[in-house]
C-alpha cells in the first residue's frame, strides 16, 4: 500500500492527499499549503527520535472496552426532522447527482 | 464601559450570586436576561463574541423559568442565562461550528450537556464564535467574524472557544460553555481573564458536541469564578448511554470541595513548563501564584514530565488523524451547504468541501489523511499513539507524589490579531502546556493570576489526575479567594 500516497519533496503531495480527502483545491491553495504542511510534517518527524519499542499505543484516554447497552427500541428523529437540514431531498430521501449513467 | 444595567454588573456577576437573587425574589430571570441583552447590545459590536443571538427566544426561556419558579420549582440553575459555544447542538438553534459548510443547519436535538442544563433550568441566551471546527488558538479561523480580546481590542481572545471567553471576560455573559481538545477552554480563559475548566476525558458526555478529535474532546465551563465552574461541572457531569466513552463514576457535589485552604496538599511544578520561551511576565505571575499556594498551606515540589517536548508533535498527529475521519461527514448530502453544478457525487463532495471549509481545516484534514495513509500510518499515527502512552505515564508518575500540578497555561499573554495566523507551526507551539492534559485524559483548570504591565491577563494552570476535579477546583478556589481578599 506504500504507493497509495505519492511522495513530494518532503514526503507530502498536498494536491494528491487533498484528493484522497475529497477536497478540490485551487492551484493557489496547493502552493500556499505545500510549504506549511512540509514544515509541520518535518516537525512531527521529531517523534522518530524516541525509542517506542515495546510501548503499547494509547488510542483512548480511559480504559473502557466493549461498552454495551440494551438493544432496545427508543425514540429517534422522525424522517421529517432528519430530512429538514438536507440541501436537496425528494420523497423523504436525500437526493444526490446521478451516480450511474 | 461598566456593563451595568438595572443593578447588574455583568463584569463580575456569578452564577451563584444570581442564583441567590433569583431564589430570594430580589430579581427575575426576565430582568436578568433583559439587562444582559442590553449589555450585549452595548458591547458586542466591538467584541463580536456572539454569532447568534435570539432575544425573543431568550426572553421566552427566561419567562418560562420564572413561571417554573412561581410554581414552586427550584431547579439548581433555574433562570440562569448561559452563552454556548457554536459547536454544541441546542434544539432549534443554528450550530455553525464557525464554518460555512454548516450554514443553514438547525440542530434537531440537544447535546446531553445541554439537555442536563436545560433540565436544571438554564436559559440559552446566545451562541459564541469559535475557530472553525474548534481548530485554532485565536478564533481568527472562524469563517463568520473576528472576535476581539476585551482587555485590548487589537488582540486575539484566544481560541478555539474565543467567543465564550470574550463574552465572560468582557462582561457580556454570566457564564459560558466551551470545548477543549488541546487547550481550547483553558487558553482563551487565560487570555481573557476568566476561569476555564477542562474536565477529565469521559466526565461529561460528548453526545451532541460536534466532533473534532474524539479521543481528546471535552466540554467544559468558562466562568467568572471557580465556584461557578464547580456548579456547572456538577450539572453536566455523568455517564450517558449516548456516549460510550463517558465514564460511570460518581458525580460529587464539587462545591463541597471548596474548603478555602490547601493544608495537607502537595502541588508539583513540572520543570518542563518553566523554560526559556515563557514570557518573563507570565512566569513571574505564575511564580507569585505558586508562592500564594504555599502560604495557603500547600507543599510545593518540583517534578518532571520528561516527554513534554514531544507533546505538540503527538497532539498534531493524533488530533488531525481523528479530525480527518470525523470531518468526512461534511459532504453536502445530509446537512449544511452543497456546492452547485456538480456532475456526480465525487465531484459534489470535492467542490462542497473545497468551498465549505476554511484554510486551517483543510490543512488539518490533509495532514490527518496523510498520517493515516498507507505507508505512513505506522511511522506517524501509531508512533504518536505510543508516545501518548509515555506522556500519560509521565503524569501518572507525577500524581503519585502530587495532588495537582501548577504551571502557566500559555507561554505568552494574548498576541495581536493577525500576528500568527499565517504561521501554523508557531501557532501550534502555543498549545505546548495545554495539549498534554488532553493526551493524558486528565483534568485542567485555568484561573486568572494577575496581569502584565500592559494589562493583559495571565492564567495559572492547575492540572489534576483523572477524575481529580475536586482537587483542582479546591486549589483554584483557595488561590482565587486569597487573591480577592488581599
Amino acid at each position: 500500500m506504500a504507493d497509495d500516497v505519492k511522495k513530494g519533496p518532503e514526503g507530502i503531495d498536498t494536491a494528491y492527499v487533498a484528493h484522497l480527502a475529497r477536497m478540490v483545491l485551487s492551484a493557489e491553495e496547493v502552493a500556499e499549503f505545500q510549504p506549511q504542511l512540509e514544515q509541520v510534517v518535518g516537525y512531527v518527524t521529531k517523534l522518530q527520535e524516541l525509542d517506542v519499542s515495546g510501548i503499547e499505543p494509547t488510542s483512548h484516554a480511559q480504559p473502557l472496552s466493549n461498552v454495551l447497552r440494551e438493544d432496545a427500541v427508543r425514540e429517534g428523529l422522525s424522517c421529517e426532522q432528519a430530512m429538514a437540514n438536507a440541501p436537496h431531498s425528494m420523497d423523504g430521501q436525500f437526493a444526490v447527482p446521478k451516480i450511474v449513467e | 464601559m461598566d456593563n451595568e444595567s438595572m443593578g447588574f454588573n455583568f463584569n463580575s456577576l456569578t452564577v451563584h450570586a444570581l442564583q441567590e437573587q433569583l431564589q430570594s425574589g430580589a430579581t427575575t430571570s426576565v430582568e436578568a436576561v433583559t439587562s444582559l441583552l442590553a449589555a450585549i447590545a452595548e458591547r458586542d459590536g466591538e467584541l463580536k463574541a456572539y454569532v447568534t443571538l435570539d432575544a425573543e427566544d431568550a426572553l421566552a426561556q427566561a419567562a418560562e423559568a420564572d413561571r417554573r419558579r412561581a410554581d414552586g420549582e427550584d431547579a439548581p440553575l433555574l433562570g440562569i442565562p448561559l452563552a454556548i459555544k457554536d459547536v454544541l447542538n441546542v434544539t432549534g438553534q443554528p450550530c455553525t461550528c464557525g464554518s460555512h459548510i454548516l450554514q443553514g443547519y438547525i440542530a434537531p436535538y440537544d447535546a446531553t450537556a445541554i439537555a442536563k442544563l436545560r433540565q436544571a433550568g438554564a436559559v440559552f441566551v446566545g451562541r459564541t464564535n469559535m475557530d472553525e471546527f474548534a481548530m485554532g488558538g485565536t478564533t481568527e479561523n472562524s469563517s463568520l467574524q473576528v472576535t476581539h480580546n476585551p482587555h485590548d481590542l487589537d488582540r486575539v481572545p484566544g481560541g478555539s472557544s474565543g467567543g465564550s471567553a470574550a463574552a465572560v471576560g468582557g462582561g457580556i455573559a454570566v457564564a459560558a460553555l466551551g470545548s477543549d481538545t488541546g487547550g481550547s477552554i483553558r487558553q482563551p480563559a487565560s487570555f481573557c481573564g476568566c476561569v476555564g475548566l477542562k474536565p477529565t476525558y469521559g466526565r461529561i458526555s460528548r453526545y451532541g458536541l460536534t466532533a473534532f478529535a474524539s479521543s481528546l474532546d471535552q466540554i467544559g465551563p468558562m466562568t467568572h469564578d471557580v465556584r461557578d465552574a464547580a456548579l456547572l461541572l456538577g450539572a453536566m457531569a455523568g455517564v450517558d448511554p449516548m456516549d460510550s466513552s463517558s465514564v460511570d463514576c460518581p458525580v460529587p457535589d464539587y462545591t463541597a470541595a471548596l474548603s478555602g485552604d490547601l493544608k495537607g496538599m502537595t502541588l508539583g511544578l513540572p520543570q518542563e513548563y518553566f523554560v526559556k520561551g515563557v514570557d518573563p511576565e507570565v512566569e513571574s505571575a505564575v511564580r507569585a501564584a505558586v508562592a500564594r499556594c504555599r502560604e495557603l498551606g500547600a507543599e510545593i515540589r518540583e517534578v518532571s514530565l520528561p516527554h513534554t517536548e514531544y507533546a505538540i508533535a503527538t497532539y498534531y498527529v493524533i488530533a488531525t488523524a481523528e479530525a480527518s475521519a470525523n470531518l468526512a461527514r461534511f459532504d453536502g448530502v445530509r446537512y449544511g451547504r452543497r456546492a452547485e453544478g456538480a456532475t456526480d457525487p465525487i465531484d459534489m463532495y470535492g467542490k462542497t468541501r473545497a468551498q465549505g471549509f476554511g484554510p486551517e481545516v483543510k490543512r488539518r484534514i490533509i495532514l490527518g489523511t496523510y498520517v493515516l495513509s498507507g505507508g505512513y500510518h505506522d511511522a506517524y499515527y501509531l508512533t504518536a499513539q505510543k508516545v501518548r502512552t509515555l506522556i500519560r505515564r509521565d503524569f501518572e508518575q507525577a500524581f503519585e507524589e502530587c495532588d495537582a500540578l501548577l504551571s502557566p497555561v500559555t507561554p505568552t499573554p494574548a498576541y495581536k490579531i493577525g500576528e500568527k495566523v499565517n504561521d501554523p507551526l508557531q501557532m501550534y507551539l502555543g498549545d505546548m502546556f495545554t495539549a498534554t492534559a488532553n493526551l493524558a485524559g486528565i483534568c485542567g483548570l485555568s484561573v486568572p493570576c494577575g496581569t502584565t504591565a500592559a494589562g493583559l491577563p495571565v492564567g495559572l494552570q492547575i492540572m489534576g489526575p483523572a477524575f481529580g476535579e475536586e482537587q483542582i477546583l479546591r486549589v483554584g478556589h483557595a488561590y482565587e479567594q486569597a487573591e480577592a481578599g488581599s
